[in-house]
C-alpha cells in the first residue's frame, strides 16, 4: 500500500500540476523555468508533508513553493533581475491567488490555448499539452507516441522555441477568435482520446493511459468554460466510449465489435454522466460535430440489447454529421446505419457510391473499414463469394494484428 | 514584436503584381503597423549571388526555381502572432497567394 504522502503528492500531481505550471509561465513567462520550478515544489512537497502533514489546500501550497523557487532562480542569474522585476510587479498587481477570484481566467485555459495555437504543428501541439498539461515526461509522451525520447525532447524544445520567438500570446483568446480556436484545442484532446483508445499502429490495441488524460483534461475544460456545449460534447462522447473499455477487447486482446460486447460490463456511470452533459449541452441548441457524435455513441450506450439500438435515428445524426463535417468516414457510418435500419441494400448502394468516388479521388488505398463494412452487407445479402473477397481485401488493409485477426474469424465464419 | 510578411505565389500571382493592395497599406499604416515593405518584380528579373573563395559566381533567377515564389514583403510591428495573423489574413494576397510570417531576431 502507498503511504498517505505518497498517495496525497501522487494525487496533487494529478490534479495540481497544469495549474502550477501554468500559473509560473504567466508569472516568468519562462516554459523550462516553470516546468523545473513546478518539479521542485512536488519534490519539496514529498519532504515537508512527511514531517509537517499534508496542507490544507495543496494546489495554493505548491504554487507558492514553484514561486518561491522561481524567485530564488531568477536572483541567482544576471538575467533573471529584470525577470524578476516584472514578476513582482504581476504578484502585486494581482495580489494571492487570483484562480479563485470570479472573473479571472484560469491560467490553464490560457495555457491549453496556448498549447493548442494552430500556429504549432499538431504533433508538437499534443506534446506540449501532455507536457505542460497533464505532467507526463518526455519519455512517457515518446513511448505513446512510438519515438524515440530524443526526438520527443526535440519537439517539445522547438514548440517552446517557436511560443517564445514568434511571440505566441499566453492567453485565451478574446472572444471574436473562439469560434476558430477552440475546435483546435478540442481536436488536440479528442486525437489525444483516440490515441488511447485504438492504438494507430502495432500490437498493443488500446493505451488507456491517453484515454484517462484525455477525459481529465476534457474535464478540466468544461469546468473551465461551461458556456461552450461542443466542450461537453467532447466530454460526453469520450466517457460514452471509454465506458465501453472493459468489454471492446477478449481476454486473447482480441477486437470485440459492438454487437458482440457483453454491455453488463459497459461502466454505467460513465454513460449516465456522458447522457446527462450531453442533454445540458443540447439544451443551449448550439449543435456541432461532437455533440452530435455523442448523441450517437448515446444511442448505442443506452440500448440494452444490440437489437434495440435505434438505427433510424443514428442514420439520421450522421447525415447531420455528414453536412457539419462532410468526410468519407462519416459517408461510411451513415452507410453502415442505414444498412442497419433500411435494410442491407440500402446500405450497400451507399458503400458503393462512396467506393466510387473514393477510387477516383485515389483516397481508398490503406483504407480497411470501407472493404470490412461492404463484406459485412454482402454477408448479410447473400452474397457470400463477394463478401469473402472484400473481408480478404480488409484484412490486407487493416493495420493492427487484432483488426487482421477479426477479420480472419469474420472470414472463416463464412466459410 | 517585429515580423516580415513575405508574401508568395505561383505565376498566376503575376497578374495580381500591378493590383496594389486594395486599401490595405494605409489601413494598416494608419493603424501604426506597417513599417516598410515593397512588391517584387518577377523571379525572372532576379540575379542570384554567392562568394566562394573570394569569387562572386552569380545566376540567372531567384534562390529555388519552385512553384511559389516571393513576390513582395512588409514589415510590421504588432503586439504578438494572433496580431500578425490578423494582418496578414487582411492581405489581398492572402486570398490567391500564401504569406509566410516570419518573427525578426531581436539584434
Amino acid at each position: 500500500m502507498t503511504p498517505p504522502v505518497e498517495a496525497a503528492v501522487d494525487r496533487a500531481f494529478r490534479e495540481e500540476w497544469g495549474q502550477v505550471v501554468a500559473t509560473l509561465i504567466r508569472w516568468t513567462g519562462d516554459w523550462d523555468l516553470a516546468e523545473e520550478c513546478a518539479q521542485d515544489a512536488f519534490a519539496q512537497a514529498l519532504r515537508t508533508w512527511r514531517r509537517d502533514g499534508v496542507p490544507r489546500r495543496p494546489g495554493a501550497w505548491l504554487t507558492t513553493a514553484a514561486r518561491n523557487r522561481a524567485v530564488d532562480r531568477l536572483r541567482r542569474e544576471a538575467t533573471g533581475a529584470a525577470k524578476l522585476r516584472e514578476a513582482a510587479d504581476m504578484l502585486a498587481a494581482q495580489d494571492g491567488d487570483a484562480a479563485d477570484e470570479p472573473g479571472v481566467p484560469d491560467d490553464r485555459l490560457r495555457l491549453i490555448f496556448t498549447c493548442c495555437h494552430p500556429a504549432l504543428a499538431l504533433e508538437a501541439r499534443v506534446a506540449l499539452t501532455l507536457r505542460t498539461l497533464a505532467g507526463l515526461t518526455t519519455a512517457e509522451i515518446a513511448r505513446a507516441f512510438l519515438v524515440g525520447e530524443q526526438a520527443m525532447a526535440k519537439r517539445l524544445a522547438r514548440a517552446k522555441q517557436k511560443i517564445r520567438h514568434a511571440a505566441i500570446p499566453y492567453r485565451v483568446p478574446p472572444a471574436h477568435l473562439l469560434p476558430e480556436r477552440l475546435p483546435a484545442v478540442l481536436a488536440v484532446l479528442y486525437l489525444l482520446f483516440n490515441e488511447g483508445y485504438s492504438a494507430t499502429a502495432g500490437a498493443g490495441l488500446v493505451r488507456h493511459d491517453l484515454a484517462s488524460e484525455a477525459i481529465r483534461l476534457a474535464r478540466v475544460l468544461v469546468r473551465l468554460m461551461p458556456d461552450e456545449p461542443e466542450a461537453a460534447g467532447l466530454l460526453a462522447l469520450m466517457l460514452m466510449h471509454h465506458a465501453r473499455r472493459a468489454a471492446r477487447l477478449d481476454e486473447a486482446g482480441d477486437l470485440v465489435v459492438l454487437e458482440d460486447q457483453d454491455r453488463g460490463r459497459w461502466d454505467a456511470g460513465q454513460i449516465a454522466e456522458g447522457v446527462a452533459l450531453l442533454d445540458g449541452a443540447l439544451g443551449r441548441g448550439r449543435p456541432g460535430p461532437y455533440q452530435v457524435q455523442a448523441a450517437i455513441a448515446a444511442c448505442h450506450s443506452t440500448a440494452a440489447r444490440p437489437e434495440d439500438t435505434d438505427w433510424a435515428q443514428i442514420a439520421v445524426l450522421y447525415g447531420l454529421l455528414a453536412r457539419l463535417v462532410p468526410s468519407p468516414v462519416v459517408e461510411l457510418n451513415r452507410a453502415v446505419a442505414v444498412g442497419m435500419a433500411h435494410g442491407p441494400a440500402a446500405g450497400l448502394a451507399l458503400v458503393d457510391a462512396l467506393r466510387e468516388t473514393l477510387r477516383e479521388s485515389g483516397a481508398l488505398a490503406g483504407y480497411h473499414l470501407l472493404p470490412a463494412a461492404r463484406a459485412d452487407l454482402l454477408r448479410r445479402l447473400g452474397r457470400t463469394a463477394e463478401a469473402a473477397q472484400a473481408y480478404r481485401e480488409a484484412a490486407g488493409l487493416a493495420a493492427t494484428d487484432a483488426e487482421r485477426r477479426y477479420l480472419a474469424r469474420r472470414l472463416a465464419a463464412l466459410e | 514584436m517585429k515580423y516580415v510578411l513575405l508574401i508568395c505565389g505561383d505565376e498566376s500571382a503575376a497578374e495580381h503584381a500591378y493590383d496594389g493592395c486594395g486599401g490595405w497599406s494605409e489601413t494598416m499604416a494608419e493603424r501604426g503597423v506597417l513599417r516598410g515593405g515593397a512588391g517584387l518584380r518577377p523571379p525572372g528579373d532576379a540575379t542570384t549571388l554567392r562568394v566562394r573563395e573570394g569569387e562572386v559566381l552569380l545566376s540567372d533567377g531567384p534562390f529555388a526555381e519552385t512553384k511559389e515564389q516571393l513576390g513582395g514583403f512588409c514589415l510590421i510591428e504588432c503586439a504578438d502572432l494572433d496580431e500578425a495573423i490578423e494582418i496578414a489574413a487582411a492581405h489581398p494576397a492572402a486570398a490567391y497567394g500564401t504569406i509566410e510570417i516570419r518573427p525578426l531576431t531581436d539584434l
